[in-house]
């Protein structure tokens, strides 16, 4: 591989370009936001690359786009963000990411840290036995094949008519949790049977559930909108997605795409990149799968919100109403959308991919709720368990740039692993104990995997954004506990 | 192919690490017990395989057109088995038939959280650097896993 100052030209602090001379093939430029520092443990590995892969696919506007959390994956960088013309552009699984629909949620609370602080273990003992986690981890729910077509078709709004959240969740979810043009029948059988048991379950991997106290303020104005209170506020952080349901999906059609690849004379630079014209049945229908499986998990968080809230409530004694427990916001961050964007002064409808990365609309978008559209949408950005996490607001200048998107997390380090060898789980364990973060996993081994040396420091990444116009931060959280699978 | 002089693989895997994910070489000193040790290693990452007893067994017959494809082919059905009936396994017994036919047989048990030390679920089977090759003694099968 080339050194990455060969190829990769600097715009300013904060943007970088792969010209498309740097391959041949490249449709458009690839860009990647990201300082000095983030470019180069991306260029540690194949990332820079991908984002350049990405660009050969037919129908790309623009850029081929990468968050300041980039890092490898499969096909397209996670972190990554591409938009096809509808006409002549195609969509990729590979561009969605196994986990369709991951995302994340936060819940606020009227609790304050000195209150939740005494009862700390015992919330976080509640939430780990309430919330299934966990290989082999089962869902409350047994679903009949009709009811999980509806799932498929409603999302939250199903899981709210079976008593878990309240209706005003749902306008504060994206897509109204629920993304149109679903069909169960694009769905396989193999997926429901994967699927139908993991509903209302975490995961395992990076998925948690964390109880966060609010640190600092960084926009009064915007924080006081989006519920925030005064420091030491407590707020439910969550993270989870389609589990099997979703993984099968993209199994299954990453094998359809490959095949209609090649009748549709697609030539690209990694298999995994497998796609097929938007326009055509392949495209037609992994997008109506894709939409029945961001369903789903847009309802397995709504169900797991509900599990916290009752966990909650058992522990205090109050119920979630009296607690306050509001849903703040749930962005997806692995979906490929379709939205009316403007492009060279034109309005033009684009599939937009983003994988690991999330919308971040501005004031005043029509897809941002009401509730929130003369502030914008809440942009959630989930660090590690040892340090913080960060709730922004997208920023005009994003719907020019990057199709109205931001970062999704810290994103992982790859130089870590001699770090991690150093580390046992237990050991991550007593250290977080030892900032005051309780931690409850079924699987201590797996912590290693998750300590702060296994990410990039988010703080890093969210002043890439802020500092580049793309978004700006509103408030910063940091972890009291922490349960995972 | 493997040369005559070589001494025959002894079975065996090695798990790998990824940016954010894992991966497993699995060697044998046939293309069978290649396959076998890389459905170990991919069990490995989710369980110790100490603790998985042979109270069961599920037969898997999967067909690809090479033996990369076969190997996604292998352990995806071998991970449905998990995800839908919550079974674990730690041996594993392949042939393979001349039409590009695996044949299987994975032996386990149930998942028992109580019990098992459990690892990250495997996601999904990538082709990320997916690899079945002839080595020195035998064969060496390359897979990365999401997890």
């Amino acid at each position: 591989m080339a050194a990455w100052e060969d190829f990769v030209q600097q715009i300013d602090d904060y943007r970088w370009e792969i010209p498309i001379s740097f391959k041949a093939g490249m449709r458009v430029p690839g860009r990647i936001y990201a300082s000095r520092e983030l470019l180069e443990m991306a260029a540690q590995e194949e990332a820079l690359e991908q984002t350049a892969n990405v660009a050969f696919l037919p129908g790309i506007v623009w850029r081929s786009l990468a968050m300041p959390d980039i890092h490898e994956g499969y096909g397209f960088p996670i972190g990554g963000v591409a938009a096809m013309r509808l006409d002549d552009g195609v969509v990729s699984p590979g561009g969605v990411g196994f986990d369709i629909n991951c995302g994340t949620r936060i819940i606020l609370t009227n609790l304050t840290e000195a209150e939740v602080r005494p009862r700390l273990r015992e919330l976080a003992n509640q939430l780990f036995r309430d919330i299934p986690a966990g290989i082999g981890g089962r869902g409350a729910l047994d679903l009949t094949d009709l009811e999980l077509d509806d799932v498929m078709r409603r999302g939250a709004a199903w899981m709210v008519d079976r008593g878990y959240g309240r209706v005003e969740d749902l306008e504060r979810i994206e897509s109204g949790g629920g993304i149109s043009g679903a069909d169960p029948a694009r769905v396989s059988q193999r997926a429901r049977d994967r699927g139908r048991p993991q509903l209302g379950t975490l995961g395992s991997g990076n998925h948690f559930v964390e109880v966060q106290a609010l640190e600092s303020v960084l926009d009064a104005a915007t924080a006081t909108r989006f519920g925030f209170t005064a420091p030491g506020q407590v707020v439910v952080f969550l993270h989870t997605g389609s589990r099997g349901f979703g993984h099968q999906t993209c199994q299954d059609y990453l094998d359809r795409m490959e095949a209609a690849q090649k009748r549709y004379g697609i030539v690209l630079p990694d298999r995994q990149l497998a796609c097929a014209p938007i326009r055509s049945p392949e495209g037609e229908h992994y997008l109506a799968a894709m939409a029945a499986a961001a369903n789903y998990a847009f309802a397995n968080r709504q169900c797991i919100t509900e599990l916290v809230r009752r966990a909650f409530a058992r522990v205090f004694g109050r119920s979630d109403h009296a607690l306050g427990m509001d849903l703040l916001y749930d962005v997806a961050h692995n979906s490929a959308k379709i939205e009316r964007h403007t492009y060279e002064g034109q309005p033009i409808d684009l599939c937009v991919h983003r994988k690991g990365a999330t919308r971040a609309f501005p004031a005043g978008h029509p897809d941002v709720p009401e509730r929130y559209r003369d502030v914008g949408q809440p942009v959630l950005v989930p660090g590690d368990m040892g340090r913080y996490s960060y709730v922004a607001v997208g920023l005009a200048s994003s719907m020019h740039e990057t199709w109205g998107s931001v970062c999704h997390g810290a994103g992982r380090v790859q130089s870590r692993h001699a770090a991690l060898r150093m580390l046992r789980g237990v050991d991550v364990v007593k250290r977080l104990e030892g900032q005051g973060i309780i931690v409850r996993a079924r699987n201590p081994r797996l912590l290693a995997e998750e300590a702060s040396e296994a990410y990039k420091d988010v703080a890093d990444v969210v002043d890439v954004l802020e500092r580049a116009g793309i978004a700006r931060k509103v408030a910063r959280l940091r972890p009291l506990a922490v349960v995972k699978g | 192919m493997a040369g005559e002089t070589d001494a025959p693989l002894v079975p065996g895997f090695e798990l790998f690490e990824v940016t954010a994910d894992v991966g497993v070489v699995a060697r044998g000193p046939t293309p069978e017990s290649a396959f076998a040790e890389a459905a170990r290693g991919m069990y490995a990452v989710m369980v110790e395989l100490d603790g998985v007893r042979e109270r069961a067994s599920r037969v898997v017959e999967v067909s690809g057109a090479d033996f990369e494809h076969l190997l996604e082919r292998w352990l995806l059905e071998l991970l449905f088995l998990t995800e839908s009936e919550g079974m674990l396994f730690s041996r594993f017994e392949v042939s393979l038939g001349a039409d590009g036919s695996l044949r299987g047989i994975a032996y386990g048990e149930p998942i028992d959280a109580e019990r098992h030390a459990l690892g990250p679920e495997v996601k999904a089977v990538t082709r990320h650097q997916l690899a079945v090759h002839p080595v020195a003694g035998g064969y060496e099968a390359r897979v990365v896993f999401d997890i």
